[in-house]
C-alpha cells in the first residue's frame, strides 16, 4: 500500500499547471482531491511518473452566477457545494445529489472537478451535469475550450479530456424557478458507488402537463446518459401509468454493465424503478413550485 | 459522571468510564506500529501469490536484490531450512508453513519476504521479483472439494476431504422415526471476516548464542499457539519471547492468525540477521489474513405435533481454506457439545466433514462457529414454526430448557450453568410489543408490501475448554495422546512499597476494557477507587504468568479471568486486614477496607491508610505478624473444574458459562430495488452479573453490527477460478453508521455459579444470531426459505421477483458445479469492415499488422508457428500496466474462422482470453466480423478492481476491432463516415 516513486509538482496557478501538463502529458496524474487517485496510487494500480497537485491553486474553487449559468471552479469541494446557498437555489439537482456522494468526511476533500475528470460510471456529479446539459471547461497551454458534458464522458473512466488538458470549471444552467428536481440512487450502502442512480428535472404546463423533462441515468451504462423523454411531453403529470410505461419502455434500450455486484438484468430493473420514482418526485416538486409561486 | 464518587461502591455493576479511553481518544495510545523496541529495524513487504493454485517453478530475485536499500530477500525454500511445519490436531498429511515452498495454494499466500530500509523500497522490490508460476486447476467451492475426481490440493492427502467424523447422542434414528413432522433445510453459510481498524503487526528479532527470538506483535492468543510457534522455529519454548504492545486496535478473533506471521518474520530475521518490522496493509488483510469459514450444511429437525423438538440431525461441510491452521478445526467443534442450543432436545446426530480448498485458511472470528451453527438451528426453528402453525416465539418457549433444570447437562456434554430463557423471551416480546408488530405485518401485507418477522435464540458459550478441539480426533486417537482439559487463567495483584496497586492479567485485550473491569473488581476488594488501581494487560511470555489458555478469545475474561482476579484481590485484602488488625489492635475479622483505609467495622474513625499498611509488608519484613511472608504479591491461577477431558462417547463440557441471547427483527423489503429496511430490532441478553453495564452495552451493540454485516453485505468473495474479489473496503462491505438501525437492548441476570462474581462471558452476542434472525425475517417477508447470505440488494431483488440467483453463487441441483458453469468475463460483438474477408484475414495473421491492432502493443515477435510474444500496455485512465503477453492463432480456416488464444501477466494481474472470430462476406464487398470471447482475470485487478473490470475489458476488445477497422479503412473515407455519423446524430437530435 505504498505508491511507486513519482515526481511531485505543485503548480501555483492554473497556467503553471497547464504548462506542467503540456510537458508531461500521459505521464502525469492530476491530483484534485485524491479520493480516487489516492487509493489507486497506494494499491499501485496507478503508476504515474508524476503527480500534479492542483489542490492549492488559489481561486479555482469559486461559485459564480452570471446570466443563465452557474460556474463552479474545479476545486470546489463537494462539502462546500453542498453548503452553498447559490447551488441550492440555482442548481437544486446538484444539491439533491450531493448528500448521496460518499460520506461527510470524503466530501470535505473530494472536488466537483475531480469527480468529473475521473468519470466513474456511478458518479453523481457527472450524472447531474449530463442531465442538465451542462458544460465542462478545459484548459491547456494552447487554449481553453468548452465541451458539452453529454460529449465529454465517453466511457468508464474515459473522457474527451486530452492528456495536456485540465478540467478547470463546470458550467451549470440555472434552474428555471418553476422546475422540479429529483435524485434517487440505490447502492449497497449509503455513500457507496451507485448500482444505479437517476436524476430528473421537470417543468409543467399551467394545466399540469409535462412541458419539459430531462432524465439521466448513472451507474448503469459505462457513462452517465440522458434518456429520450419526448414520449412524455404533453402527458398529464398525474398519469402514473404513462410514467410507468415510459420507464419500462426506456430501459429496454439500455445496455447495462455487469459486475459481481449486479447483473445487467438487475441494473435495468433498478433503472426502471428509479426513472419512475424521480419523475414522480420531480413532478410533485414542480407542482409545489407552481402552487407556491401562485 | 457515573461512578466517579468514592461512595459508588460496589464498583462491580457500576457504569464506570473506561480507563483505556483517555489514551485512545487523545491519540496517546501506543500500538504495535508506534513502538521501536530495538534499534536498526528493517522493514518487510511480502510477495504474495496472485494465483489460487500453481506450482512455483522458479523465483528470480536478482533484479530486486540490486535495488538500493534492499537488505535481503528470503524465499520459502530458504525459510524451510530454519522452520518446521506447524501441526494441527487433525492428523493429515498436510504440511503447513507460513510461506509457500513449492506450490501456492491460495491467492495471497506468502511466496517471499523482502526486507529493506523502508516499506516503500520493500514494495518497489516486490515488483522486481520474477516468479514463474505454473497454474494448476483450482478447487474453489466446497462442492468441488467433495468431488473425488478434483485434483488434490495436498497431493499426499489424495483428496480434498481431510476429516469425516460422525457423532450420535441419544437415539436420533428413533426420534426421526417417531416424529410427526420432519423439517429440513439445505443451506450455505458465507465466508466473511472481522475487520479491525488495526491490522497485523510483527517486530521480530533473532539473536544467536543461544539462539533465541524476541517478537513484539499484536497477537491475541490463544497462547496454546506459543509452543507450536517455538516448535516451528526450532527453539525451546522460553527462547521464543512474545511481547504485546500496550494497546490493540481491535481483533474480534482474527489476530490469532498473526501467529503465522510471527513465525514467518522471525524466521526471516534469522536468515537475514536483522530485526524486522512488518505491518500488514488492508489489501493483505482482506486477501490473506484469515476468515471465518464458509459452510455447506444440511439440518433436519424432528418434531411432535405439539411442537416438541425431539431430534436434530446436522451435516456440516466446513471449508478450512488451503491448510488446517491451528487451532482449527476448532470453529467446527466450538458449538458441538451445545448442539441442542437452548432447547431440551436429547437426540442429536452430527456429521462433520472438513475440506480444503484454494482459499485463505480460516481461523478465529467473532462468534467462532456460532453464526453458522445458529443459522442452521434457528432457521429450522422458524421454518418448523411456519410448518406446524405455531408462533415462532411460542415454539421456542415450548422447547426451552426450564429454569429449574440448571445446571443442565446437554446431550453432547455442555454443562449449562444457569438461565431463565422464558423470562428473557418475555422481556423480548414486551420490549418489541410483539402483538403490535404482528398487527403491523398484517397491515403492510394487506397493502401488498413485503414485511416479515424473524426470531433467533441461543446460548453463548464462554471460556473454552482447551480439549474441545480434540473432538476432531476419534476417542481412540485421543487415548493415544496425553490427556487435555481445563482452561487456566492467571491474575497477579501486587502492592508496591509506596502503596500503589498493580494488577496483571493474562487476557491480552483488544479494546474490550478488561483493565477497567479488573480495576473495578480489585477496587471493591481493597476499598479503593478503580482509578487507584493500575492494570497491566501487556503480555510478555518471559515475565507474565501465562499458560496455554491465556489470551483474548471465547469471551474468557468475564467467564474465567475475573475469578482469578477476584481471588487474588481477596488474598491481598486478607493480608491487608491481617496487617491492619495488628496496627489497630483488633482482630482481622473486625477490619474492613474502605475509602483507602483499613478501619474498624462500625468505628470508621479507627483507621490507618492502606498505603501505610501495605508499606509495612515491604519495610518491616522481620517484624510482620507471625508467619506472614514479606511483600504483597498474590498470584492466582484458576481452572474451572467442570472443564474435563472428553469422554469416550465424545461428550465434553466445552465452556464454563453460557449466556443467553434472544433476538427479534422486523423487516420490510423493497420489491423493486431489493433494499431491506429494518423496521425493528430487539435483543435481550443474559450475561449473568454485568460487571460494567457500559462495556456490556458497547459489546452488545458491536456484536449486533457484526451480525448485521454478515446478514446483509459482508462476504469474502471468490470467483469460480479461485480469484479473490474482495480486496478493498469498496469491495468488502462492512456496515457503517447509516446502515445500523436503532436497536432496543434488554438484559436479565441469572448469576453464574462458575465464578466469584456471577458473571458470564459475553461479546459474541448477536454476531451469532443476527444472521439467522434477519434471514428468518426476510424469509417470512418473501415467503420462501432458500435464503442465502449476505442478503445483498441484487440477491434480495432476485428472491423477491422470482428471478434466478446471481450466477456466481447459483449451484446445480446435484450440488456440484455444472460443467461450463465457470465464471469469466464474456462478451460478443460484430463489426462491419470495409474490405473483403481475404484482406481482413491477411491482416489478422500478419505480425506487423497485429502489432498495430493489439491495443497498447509495444513490441510483438513471432514465437513459433502462429504464436507471438508481445509487450502490451493495457489499462484505462491512470490505471495502466505493462504486460507480457502470448497470443496464438488456432484452428485457422481461412478466410472464415480463427480462434485467438492469449494470456498476459504483469504487476497488476494476469489473465487469459479465448476468442472465436468469424468472417463473412457482405453484399457490398466488405466483411461482417463477429466475435465471441471468454476471459479470466486474476491477481490484483480482480481483487480490487472487479467493479469496472468487465466494462474496461469490453473497451479494450472494442479497441482491438476499431483499430482493425481503421487499418482497413482508407483514412479519408473513414473520417468522412465518422463526420456523417456525427451529423446524423445531431440531426436526429438523439443524445449520445
Amino acid at each position: 500500500m505504498k505508491p511507486v516513486p513519482f515526481d511531485y509538482y505543485r503548480p501555483g496557478t492554473l497556467a503553471e499547471a497547464a504548462d506542467v501538463l503540456a510537458a508531461l502529458r500521459e505521464d502525469a496524474a492530476v491530483l484534485a482531491g485524491g479520493l480516487s487517485l489516492g487509493p489507486m496510487l497506494n494499491l499501485r494500480l496507478a503508476r504515474p511518473r508524476a503527480i500534479v497537485d492542483i489542490t492549492r491553486i488559489p481561486g479555482a474553487d469559486g461559485i459564480e452566477v452570471r446570466g443563465g449559468t452557474v460556474t463552479t471552479g474545479a476545486l470546489l469541494t463537494q462539502a462546500d457545494a453542498l453548503a452553498s446557498p447559490e447551488i441550492a437555489r440555482e442548481v437544486p439537482l446538484l444539491r439533491l445529489a450531493l448528500p448521496w456522494l460518499g460520506h461527510f468526511q470524503t466530501r470535505n476533500r473530494g472536488t466537483v472537478g475531480g469527480s468529473v475528470a475521473h468519470a466513474d460510471p456511478s458518479a453523481e456529479i457527472p450524472l447531474c451535469l449530463v442531465t442538465l446539459d451542462g458544460t465542462v471547461v478545459l484548459r491547456s497551454r494552447r487554449r481553453e475550450r468548452r465541451i458539452a458534458a453529454r460529449e465529454f464522458f465517453v466511457g468508464a473512466l474515459a473522457t474527451a479530456r486530452a492528456p495536456d488538458e485540465l478540467v478547470v470549471a463546470l458550467e451549470w444552467p440555472r434552474a428555471p424557478a418553476d422546475a422540479g428536481h429529483a435524485f434517487e440512487e440505490v447502492a449497497q450502502r449509503r455513500g457507496d458507488f451507485a448500482i444505479a442512480a437517476a436524476a430528473c428535472r421537470v417543468r409543467l404546463t399551467p394545466d399540469g402537463r409535462i412541458a419539459e423533462a430531462a432524465v439521466g441515468i448513472g451507474g448503469v451504462e459505462p457513462r452517465p446518459i440522458c434518456v429520450d423523454t419526448r414520449p412524455l411531453l404533453d402527458c398529464p403529470a398525474g398519469n402514473a401509468d404513462a410514467i410507468a410505461d415510459f420507464a419500462a419502455l426506456t430501459v429496454k434500450s439500455l445496455a447495462p454493465m455487469e459486475d459481481h455486484v449486479a447483473r445487467a438484468e438487475y441494473r435495468r430493473a433498478l433503472a426502471q424503478a428509479l426513472i419512475a420514482r424521480v419523475l414522480k418526485t420531480a413532478i410533485a416538486s414542480a407542482r409545489k413550485h407552481s402552487e407556491g409561486g401562485g | 459522571m457515573p461512578g466517579s464518587g468514592r461512595g459508588a461502591r460496589p464498583w462491580v455493576g457500576a457504569e464506570v468510564l473506561r480507563k483505556e479511553d483517555e489514551a485512545l481518544l487523545t491519540g496517546r495510545a501506543r500500538f504495535i506500529d508506534d513502538i521501536a523496541p530495538v534499534p536498526g529495524l528493517k522493514h518487510a513487504a511480502i510477495l504474495r501469490s496472485p494465483h489460487p493454485h500453481a506450482r512455483l517453478a522458479h523465483i528470480d530475485v536478482e533484479r530486486a536484490l540490486a535495488l538500493p536499500g534492499v537488505v535481503g530477500i528470503v524465499t520459502g525454500a530458504q525459510l524451510a531450512q530454519v522452520m518446521a511445519p506447524m501441526p494441527s490436531v487433525v492428523k493429515a498429511p498436510i504440511k503447513y508453513f507460513p510461506c509457500a515452498i513449492d506450490k501456492v495454494r491460495y491467492v495471497g499466500e506468502p511466496v517471499a519476504v523482502v526486507v529493506a530500509d523502508s516499506r516503500y523500497i520493500a514494495e518497489d522490490a516486490l515488483d522486481l521479483i520474477d516468479v514463474a508460476y505454473e497454474p494448476l486447476p483450482p478447487v474453489v467451492t466446497i462442492e468441488q472439494a467433495l468431488d473425488e475426481s478434483a485434483p488434490p490440493i495436498h497431493e499426499r492427502l489424495g483428496s480434498n476431504v481431510v476429516s469425516r467424523r460422525r457423532f450420535r447422542y441419544g437415539d436420533p434414528e428413533r426420534a426421526f422415526a417417531e416424529a410427526d413432522r420432519v423439517f429440513e433445510l439445505a443451506y450455505e453459510y458465507p465466508r466473511y471476516a472481522s475487520t479491525p481498524m488495526e491490522m497485523f503487526g510483527v517486530i521480530a528479532q533473532f539473536e544467536p548464542a543461544p539462539d533465541r527470538f524476541t517478537v513484539w506483535s499484536n497477537f491475541q492468543g490463544p497462547f496454546v499457539l506459543q509452543p507450536l510457534m517455538a516448535n516451528a522455529l526450532k527453539v525451546p519454548g522460553n527462547r521464543l519471547r512474545l511481547i504485546t504492545p500496550p494497546f490493540s486496535g481491535g481483533s474480534f478473533g482474527i489476530k490469532q492468525a498473526v501467529s503465522s506471521y510471527i513465525v514467518l518474520l522471525a524466521a526471516a530475521s534469522r536468515v537475514l540477521g536483522v530485526p524486522i518490522k512488518w505491518i500488514e496493509d488492508r489489501a493483505e488483510h482482506l486477501t490473506a489474513a484469515s476468515a471465518s469459514g464458509d459452510r455447506l450444511g444440511r439440518i433436519a429437525a424432528a418434531f411432535r405435533r405439539d411442537g416438541e423438538l425431539i431430534g436434530l440431525h446436522f451435516h456440516n461441510v466446513a471449508n478450512m481454506g488451503a491448510y488446517i491452521r491451528a487451532p482449527e478445526p476448532a470453529s467446527v467443534y466450538r458449538m458441538h457439545s451445545t448442539s441442542n442450543g437452548c432447547y431440551r432436545v436429547r437426540n442429536i446426530a452430527i456429521e462433520n466433514d472438513l475440506v480444503v480448498t484454494n482459499q485463505t485458511p480460516i481461523g478465529l472470528n467473532r462468534g467462532y462457529g456460532g453464526p453458522a451453527f445458529y443459522f442452521a438451528l434457528e432457521r429450522i426453528m422458524d421454518i418448523a414454526a411456519r410448518g406446524l402453525g405455531i408462533d415462532p416465539a411460542e415454539l421456542r418457549r415450548r422447547n426451552f430448557i426450564p429454569k429449574e433444570a440448571f445446571p443442565y447437562t446437554a446431550p453432547a456434554g455442555s454443562i449449562l450453568d444457569s438461565g431463565d430463557y422464558a423470562a428473557a423471551l418475555d422481556e423480548l416480546l414486551a420490549r418489541a410489543d410483539y402483538a403490535a408488530l404482528c398487527e403491523r405485518r398484517e397491515q403492510r401485507r394487506r397493502e401488498g408490501r413485503l414485511y416479515g418477522i424473524g426470531f433467533a435464540a441461543g446460548v453463548e458459550p464462554s471460556g473454552s475448554n482447551m480439549a474441545y478441539v480434540s473432538l476432531a480426533q476419534t476417542a481412540e486417537q485421543r487415548a493415544q495422546a496425553d490427556s487435555k482439559s481445563g482452561a487456566n487463567a492467571s491474575a497477579v495483584v501486587a502492592i508496591d512499597p509506596s502503596g500503589q496497586v498493580t494488577v496483571r492479567i493474562d487476557t491480552s485485550p483488544n479494546g474490550q476494557g478488561h483493565a477497567t473491569a479488573a480495576a473495578q473488581i480489585v477496587a471493591d476488594a481493597l476499598g479503593l477507587r478503580p482509578q487507584e488501581v493500575d492494570v497491566v494487560t501487556e503480555i510478555d511470555t518471559l515475565t507474565t504468568a501465562w499458560s496455554i489458555a491465556s489470551g483474548n478469545y471465547s469471551n474468557r475474561f468475564a467467564a474465567i479471568a475475573v475469578d482469578a482476579i477476584a481471588k487474588a484481590a481477596q488474598k491481598v485484602a486478607d493480608r491487608l486486614k491481617h496487617l491492619a488488625a495488628e496496627l489497630l489492635e483488633a482482630s482481622p475479622e473486625q477490619v474492613e477496607l474502605a475509602e483507602g483505609y483499613a478501619r474498624l467495622i462500625g468505628r470508621p474513625e479507627q483507621a490507618v491508610p492502606l498505603r501505610r499498611v501495605a508499606a509495612r509488608a515491604h519495610w518491616d519484613s522481620v517484624g510482620l505478624p507471625g508467619g506472614m511472608t514479606p511483600g504483597i504479591y498474590e498470584a492466582v491461577v484458576v481452572s474451572p473444574p467442570t472443564l474435563k477431558a472428553p469422554d469416550e462417547q465424545d461428550r465434553i463440557a466445552s465452556a464454563v458459562t453460557y449466556g443467553f441471547v434472544v433476538d427479534v427483527v422486523a423487516v420490510e423489503v423493497d420489491r423493486e430495488t431489493g433494499e431491506i429496511h429494518i423496521d425493528k430490532y430487539v435483543s435481550v441478553h443474559d450475561v449473568g452479573k454485568r460487571i460494567n453495564p457500559l462495556i456490556v452495552e458497547g459489546q452488545t451493540l458491536g456484536g449486533f453490527v457484526h451480525g448485521l454485516g454478515a446478514a446483509l453485505m459482508e462476504e469474502l468473495a471468490y470467483d469460480r477460478e479461485g480469484n479473490f474479489l474482495s480486496g478493498t473496503f469498496a469491495d468488502y462491505l462492512c456496515p457503517t453508521a447509516p446502515e445500523v438501525p436503532p436497536i432496543t437492548i434488554g438484559y436479565i441476570e441469572t448469576p453464574s455459579p462458575m465464578n466469584a462474581l456471577g458473571a458470564k462471558g459475553m461479546g459474541d452476542g448477536s454476531s451469532m444470531l443476527a444472521p439467522a434472525a434477519i434471514a428468518n425475517a426476510v424469509a417470512d417477508a418473501l415467503g420462501r426459505e432458500d435464503i442465502r447470505l449476505p442478503l445483498t440488494r441484487e440477491r434480495v431483488w432476485a428472491l423477491a421477483n422470482g428471478k434466478a440467483l446471481p450466477e456466481r453463487l447459483a449451484r446445480s441441483a446435484s450440488g456440484r458445479a455444472a460443467p461450463g458453469d465457470r465464471r469469466g468475463l464474456n462478451g460478443e460483438g460484430e463489426v462491419a469492415l470495409p474490405a473483403p474477408p481475404v484482406e481482413v484475414w491477411r491482416r489478422l495473421i500478419d505480425p506487423a499488422e497485429l502489432a498495430a491492432i493489439v491495443p497498447g502493443c509495444r513490441e510483438l515477435a513471432p514465437a513459433g508457428a502462429n504464436r507471438y510474444r508481445a509487450r502490451v500496455e493495457l489499462g484505462v485512465a491512470a490505471v495502466r500496466g505493462l504486460y507480457d503477453a502470448e497470443i496464438e492463432l488456432r484452428d485457422q480456416d481461412p478466410p472464415r474462422f480463427l480462434r485467438l488464444v492469449g494470456s498476459a501477466s504483469g504487476a497488476l494481474g494476469h489473465g487469459t482470453l479465448e476468442g472465436d472470430v468469424h468472417l463473412a462476406a457482405t453484399a457490398d464487398g466488405g466483411t461482417r466480423l463477429s466475435y465471441r470471447y471468454r476471459m479470466h482475470v486474476g491477481g490484483k485487478v480482480a481483487a480490487v478492481g472487479s467493479r469496472l473490470l468487465d466494462t474496461v475489458m469490453r473497451v479494450l476488445i472494442a479497441g482491438f476491432f476499431r483499430a482493425l477497422e481503421r487499418r482497413l479503412a482508407p483514412r479519408p473515407a473513414h473520417r468522412l463516415r465518422a463526420w456523417l455519423s456525427r451529423c446524423w446524430r445531431r440531426i436526429a437530435g438523439r443524445t449520445p
